[in-house]
This record gives C-alpha cells, sequence and structure tokens, in this order.
C-alpha cells in the first residue's frame, strides 16, 4: 500500500471563528477561510485528518487521541463569554494505536489516551467543527510534548509518515497554532482587534511569505527565531512547524496559498493550505540533521547515565588508506574504522543500533549497568542498525541499494528473531542481499543485534 | 478551636486569612488515595507527601473557617484574572497530562459571594479581571486535587482563581508585581466580607519532570528528584519558609522560577503570601515529597495563631 499526505493545513486555535465569527472583520475571513479549505479537503480523495495541536501539552512522550468518539462539551479557559461548543467526533482508534506503535519503534515516548471525558483541547475541536463539521473523515489528534525538541517532533512525523504509508492513508495534515501569539491582556471590543505589535505582524507576515512559497522547511528552520521575536512563553514552543515539515518530507517546493491573516485578541491567526505538488522552483537545502530514530533522554527514569555509557570505552574510528568513517555513526568500540573501500566493494565492519552523538540505543539496552536484564525493542534496534549502515554508506558514495551480503549477529535467536525478521523484510530484504544470521553469546555493548556488511560502491 | 487561638474576626468582626497554605496538586496524590470520586484504582505511593497533608489536616482540623480560597496554575488565563462566578459546579475533571491517574466526579460549592468582592476590589485597585459564568465550564485538576487533599469533605465551599500569566507576557517580576496586588485585594476584600478564610496555593517547587513513566506509575523504587539542584533549590525556599524569610522568598523568587522551572511562576504562592501581608512569621513543614521528578512541600502559615497585627 503507498499513502502520502495529500494537503497539509495551519489554522489557528482561538474559538471566536466557531463561536462568533459576526462580531468581527476579521474573524469572518478567518471562518471564510476555514470553509475554503474544508471545501479542498472535501474536494480531495482524503480519508484521514491528522492534528498536531499546540493547545494539548504533554509531558510523557506523546499522547494519541484514541476513543473512537470521544463526546462533552468544551469551554475556552479565557473566552468563557463566547459560549460553549459541544462536540462529539470521529478518531480512527485503529491509526492512532499503529500510530503509538510506531512512535516507539522509533525509540519515542508515547501512549493513547482514550478515557470518557477526556478534555479535547480547544484548538483540535475549532478546527474539527469547521474543517469536518459533519465527521466524514476520520481524525486522530497528538499532543505537543512540552520538553520536546525537533528531532524529537521530527522523528514523532516520521513515525506517523510510516503508519500512513503502511495503511494506504490520503491524510490531511493539520498543525494548529498561532503565529505570534501575544494576546491583549485586557479585555477588548471586538472591533478593536489588531495585531498586538507592528513587530508581531512583521514577522507574521515574514513567516507566511514563506507559507504561501510552499517553504515549509525554511519556517522551520526559523522555528526558535520565531519563537524568541514573537511568541510568549507559554507552556508549548513553537514546535508544530517542526512536525508540518517533516510530514512533508522536509521540503521548500510545496504550493502553498495563504487563504486568511487576521487577528484574534491580538494574536496572528492565519488560515494556510499546502499541496504537495511541487510549485516548480526547486527544492532547497534541508541542513538540519536528518533524525530517522530518537536517542534523547527518555530513559530518564532507568538512570541515563549508565545506559549511556555501557561501560565501555570508545574509540575514534582509525583512519589508515581507504578507511570510511562518518560522525553520523557511532564510535567505534576499539582501534578500527567505520568502513574500508577495497577495488569497487566496501566491507563495514560491525553495525549496532547505538546512536552516534550521544551513544544512546534505541528500542534501550538489554540490561542495566548492574547486569540486570531490561526489556528492549528489538525492532527499533534493527532499523537503527539499518540506519548507521546507511549513514557509513552514504559516506562512501553508496548505499543500502548496493548492500550485497550481509553476516546479522543476535544474542536471543529465540526472542528476537522474529522482530528481526520483519524489519529486515521492510528494509534490506526488498533489496535482496544474501544472508547468514547467527546466535552468539554477548555483543561488547549491551545491544541485542549487530550486522556486518560488504557492499559494492 | 485550638486553645490560645484568637482570630482575628472575634476582635474585630471584620474577616480574616485564619491559615495560607502551599498546597501542592500533582493528581497523583489524590490517585494514591483512592478517594470514590476518582475512577483510576492505585496501591498507594507518595505516602510522604500524603502523610504531610494528613498532618496539615489535624493542623487544620479546629481551625474555625468559612471558605477555601484556592489559585491554581492549571486554570490559566492570558486575559487577566478570572474567578468562577457558578454557586454549584459538577462535572468531570480528566487531567489531559496524566489522564490515566486523574478522572474525578467533583461536586463542589463556589462561595461566589467572595469571589465576585474580590473580583471587584481586584477592578476597583486597577486589576484586569473576569468572572466565569459558564455553566459548561470544567473546573481544573489543580483546584480540585489541592482542595480534596486539604479538606475531602468537600464540605467548605471554595472560591476558585485562575493563573494570570503575567510572567509569559513579561517576567517573574512583573508576574510578582501583578500577584502582589492581587493578594492584597484578596486580604481586603476577606476583611470586608467578614469571613475567615484558609488560602490554597496551589504549585509544586522545582518542577522538571521525568518524562518516561514507571509502571505502574505509584513504583516508588524509581521516583526521586530530577537532579542534586533541583533538591537544593527546594531546600533552599523551604529554609526560607520555615525561618519565616517571605521577603526574601519574594526577592528570590526569579532566580528560582527560572534556575528551578518552578511552578510558583504561576504566581499563586506570591499572591498568598502578598495575602498574609508577606509575613515574618515562621510557616510549619507539614511534608516534602518529589512527584515524577518535582519537588512538593506542605507548609502551612498558621495566622490564626499570630493574633492581631
Amino acid at each position: 500500500m503507498s499513502g502520502e499526505i495529500v494537503k497539509s493545513l495551519v489554522v489557528p486555535a482561538h474559538p471566536h471563528p466557531v463561536l462568533c465569527p459576526e462580531k468581527n472583520e476579521g474573524w469572518q475571513k478567518i471562518r471564510d477561510a476555514f470553509d475554503q479549505a474544508r471545501k479542498t479537503i472535501e474536494e480531495s480523495d482524503a480519508d484521514l485528518i491528522i492534528i498536531y495541536s499546540t493547545l494539548w501539552p504533554s509531558v510523557i512522550g506523546h499522547q494519541i487521541q484514541a476513543d473512537p468518539n470521544p463526546e462533552w462539551v468544551m469551554v475556552d479557559a479565557d473566552f468563557h463569554d463566547l459560549g460553549s461548543i459541544p462536540y462529539s467526533l470521529n478518531i480512527d482508534a485503529d491509526f492512532a494505536h499503529a500510530w503509538n506503535t510506531a512512535n516507539k519503534e522509533r525509540g519515542l515516548e508515547s501512549r493513547t489516551v482514550a478515557y470518557h471525558g477526556f478534555p479535547i483541547d480547544v484548538g483540535s475541536i475549532v478546527a474539527l467543527k469547521l474543517l469536518n463539521p459533519d465527521n466524514k473523515i476520520p481524525a486522530v489528534i497528538c499532543s505537543s510534548n512540552v520538553y520536546s525538541n525537533r528531532a524529537e517532533t521530527t522523528v514523532l512525523a516520521k513515525s506517523c509518515l510510516d503508519v500512513v504509508k503502511a495503511q494506504g492513508k490520503k491524510a490531511v495534515a493539520i498543525s494548529i497554532m498561532s503565529l505570534s501569539n501575544r494576546m491583549f491582556t485586557e479585555p477588548i471590543e471586538p472591533h478593536e482587534d489588531r495585531i498586538h505589535s507592528l513587530k508581531d505582524d512583521e514577522w507574521n507576515r515574514k513567516i507566511l511569505e514563506f507559507l504561501g512559497e510552499g517553504r515549509l522547511e525554511d519556517v522551520g528552520q526559523l522555528s526558535r527565531t520565531i519563537h524568541e521575536q514573537i511568541r510568549v512563553r507559554k507552556v508549548v514552543a513553537f514546535k508544530p512547524m517542526w512536525w508540518l515539515s517533516a510530514m512533508n518530507d522536509n521540503r521548500n517546493d510545496l504550493t502553498g496559498e495563504v487563504l486568511a491573516y487576521e487577528a484574534i485578541h491580538g494574536a496572528g491567526a492565519a488560515v494556510v493550505i499546502l499541496d504537495p505538488k511541487s510549485n516548480g522552483t526547486g527544492d532547497k537545502e534541508y541542513d538540519e540533521d536528518d533524525v530517522e530514530f530518537y536517542g534523547g533522554d527518555r530513559g530518564v527514569l532507568d538512570n541515563p547515565e549508565d545506559s549511556v555509557n555501557h561501560g565501555v570505552e570508545l574509540h575514534e574510528p582509525t583512519t589508515s588508506a581507504n578507511s570510511v568513517n562518518t560522525e553520523k555513526a557511532p564510535k567505534p568500540v576499539g582501534s578500527y574504522p567505520h568502513a574500508r573501500r577495497e577495488g569497487d566493494l566496501i566491507y563495514l565492519s560491525g553495525v549496532g543500533p547505538r546512536q552516534a552523538g550521544d551513544n544512546s540505543i534505541p528500542g534501550g539496552p538489554i540490561k542495566d549497568a548492574e547486569g540486570n536484564p531490561l526489556d528492549y525493542d528489538i525492532k527499533s534496534q534493527t532499523h537503527a542498525v539499518i540506519n548507521n549502515i546507511a549513514n557509513i554508506l552514504e559516506e562512501a558514495g553508496s548505499s543500502l541499494d548496493n548492500v550485497i551480503d550481509v553476516t546479522s549477529f543476535l544474542i536471543d535467536m529465540d526472542r528476537d528473531f522474529q522482530g528481526y525478521n520483519e524489519v529486515w523484510a521492510e528494509t534490506l530484504g526488498r533489496i535482496g542481499p544474501t544472508r547468514t544470521t547467527l546466535a552468539i553469546r554477548a555483543l561488547p555493548t549491551p545491544i541485542a543485534v549487530e550486522m556486518k556488511v560488504i557492499a559494492k560502491i | 478551636m485550638i486553645e490560645g487561638a484568637e482570630p482575628l474576626g472575634l476582635f474585630m468582626a471584620k474577616g480574616s486569612i485564619v491559615a495560607g497554605c502551599l498546597a501542592p496538586h500533582p493528581p497523583h496524590l489524590v490517585y494514591a488515595e483512592n478517594p470514590p470520586q476518582n475512577e483510576p484504582v492505585s496501591e498507594g505511593g507518595w505516602e510522604q507527601l500524603r502523610w504531610g497533608y494528613e498532618r496539615l489536616r489535624e493542623s487544620l482540623a479546629d481551625v474555625d473557617y468559612d471558605v477555601l480560597v484556592v489559585l491554581s496554575p492549571h486554570w490559566q488565563t492570558y486575559v487577566g484574572t478570572h474567578f468562577i462566578g457558578l454557586e454549584k459546579c459538577k462535572s468531570k475533571s480528566v487531567d489531559p497530562v496524566f489522564p490515566n491517574l486523574f478522572r474525578f466526579d467533583y461536586d463542589l460549592n463556589i462561595d461566589v459571594e467572595l469571589a465576585t468582592a474580590i473580583h471587584d476590589q481586584a477592578k476597583s485597585d486597577g486589576m484586569s479581571v473576569k468572572m466565569m459564568e459558564n455553566p459548561d465550564f470544567r473546573v481544573d485538576y489543580g483546584t480540585i486535587t489541592s482542595c480534596q487533599m486539604v479538606r475531602p469533605e468537600w464540605d467548605k465551599p471554595i472560591v476558585s482563581i485562575s493563573s494570570n500569566r503575567g510572567l509569559s507576557y513579561y517576567s517573574v517580576e512583573v508576574m510578582q508585581e501583578m500577584m502582589m496586588q492581587l493578594g492584597r485585594a484578596t486580604a481586603k476584600a476577606i476583611e470586608k466580607s467578614g469571613k475567615k478564610c484558609v488560602l490554597l496555593a496551589s504549585n509544586s517547587l522545582s518542577h522538571r519532570h521525568f518524562v518516561t513513566e514507571t509502571n505502574p506509575p505509584e513504583d516508588m523504587s524509581k521516583e526521586h528528584i530530577t537532579s542534586h539542584a533541583m533538591h537544593l533549590w527546594d531546600m533552599r525556599m523551604i529554609d526560607l519558609m520555615r525561618s519565616g524569610k517571605a521577603q526574601q522568598l519574594i526577592d528570590e523568587m526569579p532566580e528560582f522560577c527560572e534556575q528551578a522551572i518552578a511552578e510558583s511562576d504561576g504566581g499563586a504562592l506570591t499572591w498568598m503570601i502578598a495575602a498574609m501581608g508577606v509575613p515574618d512569621q515562621p510557616a510549619t513543614l507539614h511534608g516534602y515529597g518529589t512527584i515524577i521528578g518535582t519537588g512538593n512541600a506542605i507548609m502551612e502559615w498558621p495566622c490564626y495563631k499570630w493574633g492581631e497585627q
């Protein structure tokens, strides 16, 4: 199956376009833009709406709504005097669970939530009320983790894309966010509404200029600056562009259209729609590390200092003639290079799942510092091994497509072979190298899988 | 009435703050107590803090008061300070961050008269305020947890005050000025009301969470402060409170909020200290413990013992 993102949207979070658009010309324009975006979605063949909401903060990793039919009445914490919004939503619980699993496979902390009375956030309710009023298209809603960085947010999008592709979904990706988020701190009359400051307005227009040109990745690059310049330090920082950009393969050549830009109680509110069709300008450079697996400090309760050290001395890779080394692969545990060229072949040293930089192990180590066994995820480890192999081959001017022969080592064949084999089938299995799989007693670091690779250059 | 206690109200026929309590609100505490209103069931946990709340309840048991006045950072407002203006609030509160722990059926009474009086006083003092009168509004879990742990009988009405995020818009210093002003307005309104009040500042101290959760969540073998630096900050703040150095605590609040990511950035503690007149009297420490890495202290300023100021 082959799924894809058919549209991407940026929409504002405040309840005014639902509850009282008629009170302000700008609010009505936002409402009209929502209606226009709804028609665009309806005319597409979308069968899933995926929401990343900055109005739903989380602490324990990311949370994904999995109640098939959450119902309640929402009242905004600030604008409760505008009225209530009853809701009854159609959630794709199967997708939510699959996304949660995919998150874990990529090293993320993640969980689903399905509780009667769960308070769906105002932004998600506004978006679904206006973009999907009849619940024709199932939706899924994901929180925004208050501690997550760009790497984690990017991986969150990639695991979502894993499921979109696996399930063959035609999905609409929506980031719910204000641009500048500084509101007036006093009540105002509707006719008094405007963007809080000229500086906020100028930054908003710059962001919208980029989005109108389909330059999602450029906005992602600017996220930290945008946050410093025009964002009030609320619970969640300006992360949604990282997610939306990664949902579109961090491209800069989408076809964008700004449907509306107005003020809502001083904050910058915009409705933007992006089509994956290239605008023909040519893609631009993506100059951040493209993270496939998350290896940050998510194991904090299990004493990450021990798990990162692993009790084994790390070495700089040796640099003798024909050596190939890369900073995108973990440091060796002895004096050897990552790989070595001989003729038109490249021989890789044994590659494990440890991550370059922090030495963490996606899917977790197999034991703690005292040698006590830990639960670990063999699929995450196997994915990480193959990703490290790809990075080394790329440094050598080759790729996974050129792999000829693989020898795999598993420390627990009974427990791990099936998971390892599934990841193999999805990746190297599609390329078709020869393979030998061996059970061994141990590896130098607390990992469960390692691969020895020969490839063409 | 505790022997020797002489609440101001008896002498002056005017309202008074009989106690101020730092009453942290992690939902884990309610979860661990297994009250009938909460759906999830636990095997306990966080006993150090729950025993601390037990000591606070014992301390307040014989104190005569009419109403709990609580400020929670989990009702976050950006357009001024808000007050619940409905006499009855009945619904279910589900914590969006820890829904596995807190799904609480609440049925509480609001002292709308006092809430309105504080609102009006703050407004006349130049603050941005609003009454919340939407019957569909759901009360935040911070307010409920603090009140449940202090007075599980729910036989006293409450005044629920939002956390106006002055910090977000300006700085800790400006937030403190705004909360000091709100605290003084609260004290004036209480005095005029003739009511005896217990104030609850609903917040943790250091506020850096772990981002993973144990299974079960109440596995106390994994519970500890997130870092030594956080511990040192918490102990410093507790020492200041225990030694009656409220003004110094206020002075050091900006650094504390910045370095310990302290939840007092929501203004509750500053508001309460200001309402009590920035007391020189020491607070009583009833308990300290960590919850998912955050530092939490249960403190009581027994104002009813101080006599006329």
